[in-house]
């Protein structure tokens, strides 16, 4: 089970939580002005990396909260956690050797 | 080839056993090939054997990073049963299951199918018309499925607690008498041999890096740990990496890799007669020819490659099991293990050409694929060859997300993931 730190309770286990998928997908500014294509790629078609993913979770069993996440898909580490509206962070080689490690 | 037989069987033995010979050749790479298939599963050595069987082409090459039927192929719960409800997915479903029921005598390699039945357990209202639903349809499609009621269920299956005093009490169940499971293994030797024998190369440990294309666009061959491979054709079929080897060439997929965790007992002697499922409260359980409690437990639901995964989603399952079958509170587990699946967001799967010539992709089989490995095989097999889907596979392209023709099996998978 996975030890995730929500930015607003501290560190909890992971079964308080839910995922949310892929971070950072922007709902479109002007639906109407999208294609078929932009929609597929907006709804449906997701980097899925083997690396470092940024995804949201939500502390449904605590705050309620959305946040989002670094974590490594090949070892499930966690480089860090930061707020709903944050960019993605830049992070150190060292941080990304550390979260493959 | 060696043929298997009681026959060969007593001449070896008058040798001791001494006499028997690798199954498949093991080769180095060409430096080209016509087809090259990416990913040594079942899915993948299956559609080099149907490539060689039906098409009548010889020059094929299946590459894989790790050692054959390593990943998914070792790692799923062996069901097989084709009672999915549109009418897309039951023709696919079933057009594997009829090619399983010939599959041992074909390759000459016993599979070891057994249709022992899969029985699916209802335990609200919701359930019972859901499953009526299901059996009405498979029906109207020509797909053996039956409605049991809580009697018959036990009848069937006489471990099953069918109390009303437990907390989700068993309403009835439907059930596929022609499902059944498979030895995993099996299928992916015996079709590794038969398309060894017909002149396809297998090589093992050689891990695909990149797609090569020229300038116009179409693939030319694949960069891999052993080199670089020429190839007019490259088939992916690659499960839960079909993100990472697609996006060699630049597609993305409408993929997420979860970890999907299963777990065996220690073997007992014959206890449990076919496939129980429950959607519901998650059961999933059925026993395998050695003794074992063949458990499926549910995904972790996030994004990883990690092949393991929480512990409390397999124990989920047993409080499920247990209470389902109060017989097994003593059984003890003896290992678990985790796949990486490859899920789409309507959990059917994609058996397609794509915006790249040349290139054919085999993904998209999430918690599902080993019961559909001969008949995937089979028409991946036919894609690559005739460059166009067969009618059967033609709904399950990339384009349908495009084009909002989802095929929407959610509801419809075992047990919820």
């Amino acid at each position: 089970m996975l030890l995730i730190k929500c930015p607003y309770c501290g560190e909890r286990a992971e079964v308080e939580f839910a995922n949310g998928g892929e971070a950072h997908i922007a709902r479109p500014a002007d639906p109407m002005a999208l294609n078929d294509e932009q929609w597929a790629q907006y709804l449906y078609m997701r980097d899925n990396p083997k690396g470092l993913i940024a995804e949201r979770w939500r502390h449904a069993h605590g705050c309620g909260r959305f946040f989002n996440a670094l974590r490594d898909t090949r070892t499930d580490r966690f480089v860090m956690t930061y707020e709903m509206g944050q960019p993605r962070p830049d992070i150190t080689p060292e941080q990304a050797a550390e979260a493959a490690r | 080839m060696q043929k298997f037989s009681a026959f060969s069987l007593f001449r070896q033995a008058l040798g001791a056993h001494q006499g028997w010979k690798p199954q498949w050749r093991s080769v180095k790479p060409k430096a080209a090939y016509d087809i090259i298939i990416v990913g040594g599963g079942g899915h993948g050595l299956g559609a080099a054997y149907y490539l060689a069987k039906q098409h009548g082409l010889r020059n094929i090459a299946v590459v894989e990073r790790g050692w054959l039927a390593g990943g998914n192929t070792a790692r799923n719960t062996t069901i097989i049963r084709s009672n999915y409800l549109f009418d897309e997915s039951s023709s696919y479903y079933e057009h594997s299951l009829k090619l399983w029921e010939g599959l041992s005598q074909e390759l000459n390699y016993n599979v070891m199918f057994s249709q022992r039945g899969c029985l699916m357990i209802a335990h609200t209202v919701h359930d019972v018309q859901v499953f009526k639903r299901h059996v009405y349809a498979n029906r109207l499609n020509g797909i053996d499925n039956e409605w049991l009621t809580p009697q018959e269920v036990k009848e069937f299956c006489p471990p099953l607690n069918i109390s009303p005093n437990i907390r989700y009490p068993i309403l009835g169940g439907a059930l596929q008498r022609r499902a059944g499971t498979a030895r995993h293994d099996a299928v992916a030797w015996g079709f590794a041999r038969a398309a060894s024998d017909m002149g396809v190369d297998i090589i093992e440990n050689c891990e695909v890096t990149g797609i090569t294309r020229a300038p116009s666009g179409e693939v030319t061959g694949v960069e891999t740990t052993l080199g670089p491979i020429k190839a007019r054709k490259i088939g992916v079929s690659a499960a839960g990496h079909s993100s990472v080897v697609m996006g060699m060439a630049g597609i993305r997929l409408p993929l997420q890799s979860n970890p999907l965790q299963a777990l065996v007992s220690e073997p007992v002697k014959p206890a449990f007669p076919t496939i129980v499922m429950s959607n519901t409260i998650h059961a999933y359980i059925s026993q395998s020819d050695k003794g074992e409690m063949v458990i499926g437990a549910g995904t972790d639901g996030y994004v990883s490659y990690t092949q393991r995964g929480g512990l409390h989603i397999p124990a989920h399952t047993l409080e499920a099991i247990t209470e389902l079958c109060p017989m097994f509170r003593r059984l003890r587990m003896m290992r678990s293990w985790g796949g990486i699946t490859d899920n789409t967001p309507d959990r059917s799967p994609i058996t397609a050409k794509t915006s790249v010539p040349g290139l054919y992709v085999n993904c998209g089989w999430g918690t599902g694929g080993f019961k559909a490995t001969p008949g995937a095989a089979n028409l991946f097999a036919w894609t690559i060859a005739k460059d166009e889907p067969h009618p059967i596979n033609a709904p399950f392209t990339i384009e349908r997300f495009r084009e909002g023709a989802l095929i929407d099996e959610a509801a419809a998978a075992a047990v919820a993931h």
